[in-house]
């Protein structure tokens, strides 16, 4: 779900979830999950609270955020598609239910249909491969996506 | 006696319903009055026949797949409870073939007990190596691993006592411990099942890997596409410290070992050890430079092993039944047993466990049983998305380290994943390149830039622009990438480009461009 805070609110929780975790070795990754699992990506007026707690500068806070795939900074659709691109799902005709995927939901990988139902997002493996090709909608794994497979998840995700 | 109903909990058996088949047997149970409870085992490695439903009896579990939800009912009416006959009933587990024929050292007791009853643990087997660790000097127990012929599943084969025993003799107040559980490699899930399936053993591997080495603290390092994996860890972790396997006293040694599971967040790059340890430090995952080596400088630069899950997983049964056991099966220098995972375009897809040395074409035409479309088998990919296309001519290269590296081809993480005859391999080529523009971490030239590049003279020549030209231009800069990169991602991914064109250059012909008359 799409969630809008006030600002204030967004620095309370950060420091929060900052002083939950930072006792962690390495503590960075696991509050930056924290902070996506909260507000469903990670609002960037959290990064120069995070540095400052963390005793890091906000370049390197900014570069940790934008290295990882995983890690948004704007929320994503209510539901979330991820489908597998890599070689096993390529044997198995990924390549064309990924088309379909994309003319079903009218967007490409990393969009947002307009009503905000669904994002599409590609995945590079999901430890499927025997299964393939698979899919992963709002963390539920779906294995052997036949066409009428991807309009079920489609028509879930749009509901 | 309440009989036991065995529904996997593994991803690739919920990613195919497990969990349906699962509701609807405890309903059909409680509205029928039976005397049965359902266990959520890890997965036997037969995907292909998942969900696999299993039933306890006098005559040993009785196994009925590929399971649907509608299934259920039929099957109970058919008296599953008793291992009746049912038009899914594949007979006794243990006697399907593609299972009777494996050596299960590593995986024996995934997919056969409850991953997280320690109980179960023990009773097949589990905590007997690190009993014995406990009691022994490390230098010994780094012995009896290098003895065993152990080298790293996670693809470099590097030999895992000879790593070990630098830690052990490295000077510092604090050493770790870091499990490489990043399988971002298509085609593998061997590190998956084992997390999903039999946890404890990876506990036990680390924390012998602890005792032996003198580190006190482990970290599991998985991936976020793989929550059931790291639900099950985190639990089996918090187990094992209530029961004392973990903690101050490591089953009453007076030795300290404890560890937890770090969550990556998308980056296949952190695959590669170094990036590895820099993501957990919670920096961006960026390859460094060797020397020095992680086991000099790793974690935080404290000494640090970092093994891959079914290195660390192998260790337990090496120090319980001994070096030479392990050391007994397999080939040359490849020694003890390989999870292959096979995958794609298979018939018979699962996980298979066996002594190195099995001819490839075996592999993927008996045990896979050829392709689940029916068509000729054209390329198998092995090790992942920076291993090699191999031909049909090549499926005789026996599966060994060294064999495959003799074919200019590696076994990586022994993921193999099988095509049809209907797949372009010049397109298989610009995906490994775009992959690794997608991935590099762009610390090296090469890669970050030769990685785009690579995509485009793939365009070209897939355009039919001036195609011998820019064939020679691949290679040169697959020769590029190869020697100026300081990891596998940049330095491997050559392998699947090279393959192709080496192995299947008719896709390398396309028809010359026809210039557009003004």
């Amino acid at each position: 779900m799409n969630i809008h805070l006030p600002r204030a609110d967004v620095t309370e929780r950060t420091l929060a979830i900052v002083g939950e975790l930072k006792g962690l070795e390495g503590p960075l990754l696991p509050i930056l999950h924290e902070i996506q699992e909260e507000f469903g990506y990670v609002p960037e007026e959290c990064l120069p609270v995070i540095a400052r707690e963390l005793n890091l500068s906000r370049a390197e806070v900014y570069g940790v955020v934008t290295f990882y795939h995983d890690f948004r900074n704007h929320p994503a659709g209510r539901h979330v598609l991820k489908l597998c691109r890599a070689e096993a799902c390529q044997s198995m005709g990924g390549d064309r239910l990924a088309e379909r995927a994309k003319a079903l939901l009218g967007i490409d990988f990393h969009e947002t249909t307009p009503d905000g139902a669904v994002t599409l997002e590609p995945v590079y493996c999901l430890g499927l491969c025997s299964c393939s090709p698979s899919a992963m909608l709002d963390g539920e794994v779906h294995g052997r996506v036949d066409d009428a497979g991807l309009d079920a998840l489609v028509a879930e995700a749009r509901r | 006696m309440t009989v036991k109903i065995y529904v996997p909990r593994d991803a690739a058996a919920l990613a195919l319903g497990a969990d349906r088949v699962a509701r609807a047997m405890a309903d059909e149970i409680a509205a029928r009055g039976l005397d049965a409870i359902i266990v959520r085992n890890g997965s036997r490695g037969m995907h292909w026949l998942e969900p696999l439903v299993e039933v306890e009896t006098v005559g040993g579990r009785v196994a009925y797949g590929p399971v649907k939800a509608g299934d259920v009912s039929s099957l109970l009416d058919a008296g599953l409870v008793s291992g009746g006959e049912h038009p899914l009933s594949l007979g006794r587990t243990e006697d399907i073939p593609f299972l009777k024929q494996q050596t299960r050292l590593t995986f024996a007791r995934c997919g056969i007990i409850d991953p997280l009853s320690l109980d179960d643990y023990r009773a097949h087997g589990g905590l007997r190596g690190l009993e014995k660790a406990v009691a022994m000097q490390p230098a010994a127990i780094v012995a009896e691993v290098t003895e065993s012929g152990l080298r790293g599943r996670g693809g470099a084969g590097f030999p895992t006592g000879i790593k070990w025993k630098t830690v052990l003799d490295a000077a510092g107040p604090r050493k770790y411990i870091v499990c490489n559980a990043d399988e971002g490699d298509s085609g593998t899930f061997a590190d998956r099942m084992i997390m999903e399936g039999d946890p404890f053993v990876l506990i036990e591997g680390m924390a012998i890997a602890g005792i032996a080495t003198g580190a006190t603290k482990g970290y599991i390092y998985t991936r976020s596409e793989y929550p059931h994996a790291i639900a099950v860890m985190t639990n089996a972790i918090a187990i094992a410290r209530a029961a004392g396997v973990l903690g101050p006293s490591v089953l009453g040694s007076g030795r300290a070992f404890d560890m937890e599971v770090r969550t990556g967040a998308g980056a296949y790059v952190c695959g590669e050890e170094t990036a590895l340890l820099n993501s957990l430090e919670g920096k961006r995952g960026i390859v460094r430079a060797k020397p020095p080596l992680p086991a000099h400088m790793g974690l935080f630069d404290r000494p640090t092993v970092i093994n891959n899950v079914i290195s660390l997983a192998s260790v337990p049964i090496i120090l319980d039944k001994g070096a030479a056991f392990y050391r007994d099966f397999g080939m040359g220098r490849s020694r003890g047993t390989i999870p292959i995972q096979i995958a794609g375009n298979v018939k018979h897809s699962g996980l298979y466990e066996t002594a190195f040395g099995l001819p490839l074409g075996e592999i993927v035409d008996h045990i896979g049983g050829g392709t689940a479309s029916g068509r000729p088998v054209k390329a198998v990919q092995v090790g992942g998305p920076l291993g090699a296309y191999f031909p049909r001519a090549l499926f005789d290269t026996p599966f060994d380290y060294e064999a495959f590296a003799a074919k200019d081809g590696l076994i990586g993480h022994a993921g193999i994943v099988v095509f049809d005859d209907t797949v372009d391999m010049l397109k298989q080529a610009r995906f490994a390149m775009e992959f690794c523009a997608v991935e590099s971490c762009g610390k090296c030239t090469p890669c970050r830039i030769g990685s785009t590049r690579g995509v485009e003279v793939a365009d070209k020549i897939a355009a039919g622009v001036e195609p011998q030209k820019n064939r020679e231009l691949l290679a040169d800069l697959c020769n590029t990438m190869k020697f100026g990169s300081l990891c596998a991602l940049g330095g491997f991914t050559p392998y699947p480009v090279m393959s192709a064109m080496t192995h299947f250059p008719e896709d390398f012909s396309p028809a010359p461009a026809v210039e557009a008359a003004e």
